[in-house]
């Protein structure tokens, strides 16, 4: 009971603060997704014709939605933990008897609720350009879950090791973009090479934007079972890592 | 002596501190050393009673707030033992943490939330339920003065209505050990006035206090026991009255009715002249007032006025850590 209240506490502080700031928070999702859906599906789209049977723009809807949910899942951890930390109020939760596996579910709910608000509001976008067949309800749910779960722990990974601002815009930049775009969103992994296929194999995000595409619209390069374990796994290994750095301190106490 | 021996046989059960005196707080061979190598703590012993009104002093850099960082979980500590009214902070860390509320010396609160929030989301942390949550803020902040500001965004007040809110916010779990870290630190003196009522008023009700401050006049007029630490070592551990008590010379600035041209000589007393009308007297603790100011007058001086050249307490913390 005592554990419930404290992790509905730190849930509410996040999301007050993410809907607090909401012309930060939503408004630009849905602008850039337009956009990529005016330029890519319906402008170029039409050039590119069909990948694995489906229209370019059903077939990039998927990764376009996970997109977002990674983006601001990650954000929100990253940017409220630092913050939590920069301010020192942290110091607020270290003294009060929160046992560090609640703290963590807290932020990362925090995430996941605003990666999963954002995604509706990108899914809300997309029907305005095509319509979404969801041929597995259910796997589809799960993988938008999941994504919004491993991306909101990464983001806090990245937020206890952050010393300075410039820490929580590098990896974003820097990993996490280019990782997103490496992950088949835009592309179908059978048109590289042989090489940049097999390298592709360790890119989580291709796990994750295979299986939804799957859900939504039936359509997949990578083995669902494997694809589902392979997110599992990452989420087992990331709160596995996450705890430990809370449980000593790291980047948190002296 | 029997139940010494049993606490060196089963210290959990037996234990002295646990079950004859209670202390608010037991600290064994505290030890801290950062990664850097710098050792700010020397293995210290500490205790304060339950109920105590307790003064923790110490020049700057001498280990005050690494004490009570490992005390208030956000320090680790590298040896030694920590017990809050029994409690092991090792073993029983969330039992610890429930007894312990803590004003820490810099702002450490969300600038970007209402001071009723700060307070609520505290109790949410602590467990306590929204409903009760909402009572005990109230009590809180009507305690500290605050309740008319609780919609405030707390970045709009002021530095000593920030430092009200960390206090308001260290109490509305009901904490057993109120731990204050230079709560006065920067604010005016009506304000520290009125925050040394408040304080008052929270060790009447019960709550043991341990308070750091730099103002020593601070700590002479709350606090019944002192422990002074320089250099991560505890140099002096005992009660305010003894302390004081130690103090052999009293020295005060008398201002005169009219101007002189050499100072006047009294017997056993030290009296030095400051300029034409001041002069600054040493007066033994056993010896009084009245027989300077009979030579005085007899040698024609009238004292029109007279004050504490500094601060009692002030001149012995100096002596003992050699500034």
């Amino acid at each position: 009971m005592r554990y419930r209240i404290a992790l509905l506490t730190i849930v509410t502080k996040e999301v007050r603060r993410f809907m607090r700031i909401w012309p930060q928070t939503m408004l630009p999702p849905a602008i850039t997704t337009a956009l990529y859906f005016l330029i890519f599906g319906t402008l170029m789209g039409q050039r590119i014709g069909n990948i694995s049977g489906a229209s370019y723009m059903d077939y990039i809807v998927p990764g376009i939605i996970l997109m977002s949910v990674i983006s601001h899942s990650y954000a929100n951890v990253v940017s409220s933990f630092y913050s939590t930390k920069f301010q020192r109020h942290i110091e607020e939760l270290l003294v009060s008897p929160v046992p560090n596996w609640v703290i963590l579910a807290g932020y990362v709910s925090g995430g996941v609720c605003r990666g999963l608000l954002v995604g509706t509001v990108v899914i809300g976008i997309s029907l305005l350009f095509t319509t979404i067949p969801v041929i597995h309800l259910g796997l589809s749910c799960l993988v938008f879950l999941l994504t919004a779960i491993l991306f909101a722990l990464a983001g806090f990974i990245n937020a206890v090791f952050a010393d300075s601002f410039d820490d929580i815009s590098i990896i974003p930049n820097f990993i996490l973009t280019p990782l997103t775009y490496l992950g088949g969103v835009f592309y179908s992994v059978d048109m590289l090479p042989e090489l940049w296929q097999k390298i592709s194999l360790v890119n989580p995000i291709l796990y994750i934007v295979n299986s939804f595409r799957y859900g939504l619209i039936g359509v997949t390069d990578i083995d669902i079972t494997v694809a589902l374990t392979m997110i599992i796994s990452f989420i087992g290994a990331l709160i596995v890592f996450s705890l430990y750095l809370l449980n000593k301190g790291v980047g948190i106490k002296q | 002596m029997i139940l010494t021996g049993l606490s060196q046989i089963a210290p959990d059960f037996f234990s002295f501190n646990q079950v004859i005196i209670m202390k608010a707080l037991s600290i064994r061979n505290l030890t801290k050393t950062y990664g850097n190598g710098f050792t700010a703590l020397h293995g210290i012993d500490l205790e304060v009673e339950d109920g105590d009104f307790f003064a923790l002093l110490g020049p700057n850099g001498a280990g005050k707030s690494t004490a009570i960082g490992i005390i208030c979980s956000l320090i680790n500590l590298s040896a030694g033992t920590v017990r809050v009214f029994g409690h092991d902070l090792a073993r029983q860390t969330e039992k610890v943490k429930q007894c312990i509320g803590m004003v820490p010396q810099e702002i450490n609160f969300n600038q970007f939330e209402t001071v009723q929030n700060i307070v609520l989301n505290q109790a949410g942390y602590y467990g306590i339920a929204y409903k009760e949550a909402l009572i005990r803020a109230e009590k809180c902040l009507k305690h500290m003065h605050l309740w008319d500001q609780r919609h405030t965004v707390s970045r709009r007040l002021s530095g000593g209505m920030k430092r009200r809110v960390m206090i308001a916010r260290a109490l509305v779990h009901n904490p057993r050990l109120l731990i204050l870290d230079e709560p006065t630190a920067g604010v005016d003196i009506e304000i520290r006035r009125s925050m040394w009522q408040l304080m008052r008023e929270v060790n009447e009700q019960g709550t043991t206090i341990i308070l750091t401050t730099h103002y020593l006049e601070e700590a002479e007029s709350l606090c019944r026991n002192i422990a002074i630490i320089d250099k991560g070592t505890i140099i002096k551990h005992s009660k305010m009255a003894d302390l004081l008590a130690q103090i052999k010379v009293n020295h005060f600035i008398l201002d005169l009715a009219h101007r002189i041209t050499k100072p006047p000589v009294v017997e056993g007393y030290e009296i030095v002249q400051l300029d034409s009308q001041t002069l600054q007297v040493g007066i033994p603790s056993e010896k009084g007032f009245n027989q300077l100011f009979s030579e005085l007058t007899r040698q024609g001086i009238s004292v029109m006025s007279m004050k504490n050249k500094s601060n009692r307490l002030e001149s012995l913390f100096l002596d003992l850590v050699g500034g």
